[in-house]
């Protein structure tokens, strides 16, 4: 589903990625942890090519999205993304967030699209919110049509971004159950976040980031229990 | 001190004209200089360099050169280029555009700075186009910011218009002028032409703050 093929990212004379080889499968939970600084956003970001690598190839279903000519808007819609500082659009209603991407974009009637995103808004608990501003809405409130609004284009692939990072601590929970509500329902997930207890819980796979490269890449299980790197034990140590 | 209002209001058509005329001018002038204004934004903002230069070179040249010289320049030199006579109407009209295109871009330019990069991020994460990105999401939000500027430019036209009597346009202060030719007075007519604009940017202010309500709604909270 994704694979990357010894990606470098380079901001200036930063070398930020060194070297990305990844794969994930179709359907999986792949959670990428790691200190800050490490370059776990980044590949994130190089999924739906917000960072364009500085060398080797980036392959969603097999095409390679790092060609040249590559129409990159009509892999990006079929890969959702959701933001740290939630990114709803401001001026627009929590309906109009949620449908303005489908009509546009996938071309979906307006009376269905506005079907489809009461359909996201009952999921994740927020149907009373259709017509409220964003500025309206709590924190956890707001990542939550950000994933509603993410899921409306009805993606194959969903990335958080450290979804749960920018929240008031009480907030963290409602975010994390929605989020868990779709691991595993065939949709694959990408996630960078910095909780450990639900990243074991959720993710097929965990992939330690340290310096650039992917130090381990192994089931939560067998990550938490037994890292294999001094890195990774001496960053357990602290997180856990 | 003996005034007599009587003898310039006679006049009132003249004045009436004139208004009417200055408002016109305003409203094309604002129309145009707008949509050029976001266009020349967006040049200035593009990531090939010509083009930037382009921009920053017309903006130059309308902010560092006085109005009324570009007015002269359109008006009396054009013709004598393109060998057609301009009516003051038109060169009214082409001046201004492109001289509040100018100021506008960079109003715009301003505005479209301001906004959060996460918003692109967001739009592009969805596979929303350039265009719509720019059309729906983001200038919709750069106009909120810089509506009170987008005000002041507009009012600004409508106070400069006044210039347009160099060439002859009949608007408001030329109307003013031709009274006091009749009437032999000149305090008066001076005096209600200004008051004419003083009451026109109230009015157009009156409209800008509720515009400006309505397009903060989202900002409301309760």
């Amino acid at each position: 589903m994704i694979e990357f093929r010894d990606v470098h990212k380079s901001f200036g004379k930063l070398e930020v990625l060194k070297g990305i080889q990844f794969r994930v499968e179709k359907g999986q939970v792949v959670t990428l942890i790691g200190p800050s600084g490490s370059g776990k956003s980044t590949i994130l970001r190089c999924i739906n090519l917000l960072e364009q690598p500085t060398s080797g190839q980036v392959f969603i279903e097999g095409t390679d999205i790092t060609a040249p000519k590559v129409d990159i808007q009509s892999i990006r819609k079929d890969i959702g993304m959701v933001f740290q500082h939630f990114n709803l659009f401001p001026h627009m209603t929590v309906m109009e967030n949620m449908t303005y991407a489908p009509i546009r974009v996938n071309k979906v009637p307006k009376e269905a699209a506005k079907a489809k995103a009461m359909e996201l808004l009952a999921l994740v608990g927020l149907t009373e919110k259709a017509d409220a501003y964003p500025n309206k809405l709590s924190g956890g409130q707001k990542q939550r049509i950000a994933i509603a609004r993410a899921l409306a284009m009805e993606p194959k692939i969903m990335l958080f971004d450290e979804p749960t990072s920018a929240l008031d601590p009480e907030m963290v929970k409602e975010v994390l159950e929605v989020i868990k509500s779709l691991a595993h329902t065939g949709i694959t997930m990408v996630l960078v976040t910095h909780e450990m207890g639900f990243a074991r819980e959720v993710s097929d796979r965990i992939c330690f980031i340290d310096d650039g490269q992917i130090l381990e890449d192994s089931t939560p299980d067998v990550f938490f229990a037994n890292p294999k790197t001094d890195r990774a034990k001496a960053f357990l140590e602290k997180v856990l | 001190m003996n005034l007599n209002f009587a003898s310039v209001w006679q006049y009132w058509p003249f004045l009436y004209n004139g208004a009417l005329l200055t408002l016109k001018m305003t409203a094309i002038c604002a129309v145009f200089g707008f949509a050029l204004g976001i266009v020349l934004s967006l040049i200035k903002l593009s990531k090939f360099r010509p083009l930037v230069w382009f921009g920053q070179f017309y903006t130059s040249i309308f902010r560092g050169t006085p109005l009324l010289v570009q007015l002269c320049i359109v008006h009396f030199g054009l013709p004598q280029l393109l060998g057609v006579p301009l009516s003051t109407t038109q060169s009214g009209i082409l001046t201004f555009s492109l001289n509040s295109a100018a100021y506008i871009s960079e109003i715009f330019r301003g505005g479209i700075q301001a906004i959060d990069k996460g918003q692109y991020e967001a739009a592009m994460s969805l596979g929303i186009g350039y265009r719509d990105m720019m059309k729906d999401i983001i200038i919709p939000q750069a106009v909120k910011h810089i509506l009170p500027s987008l005000v002041n430019e507009m009012i600004a036209l409508l106070k400069e218009s006044s210039i347009l009597s160099y060439i002859g346009a009949v608007e408001l202060l030329r109307a003013a002028d031709q009274i006091t030719v009749m009437t032999y007075r000149f305090f008066e007519p001076y005096l209600v032409v200004a008051v004419i604009y003083y009451v026109m940017v109230m009015i157009l202010s009156f409209f800008a703050a509720r515009l400006e309500r309505w397009v903060n709604r989202s900002d409301r909270v309760s």
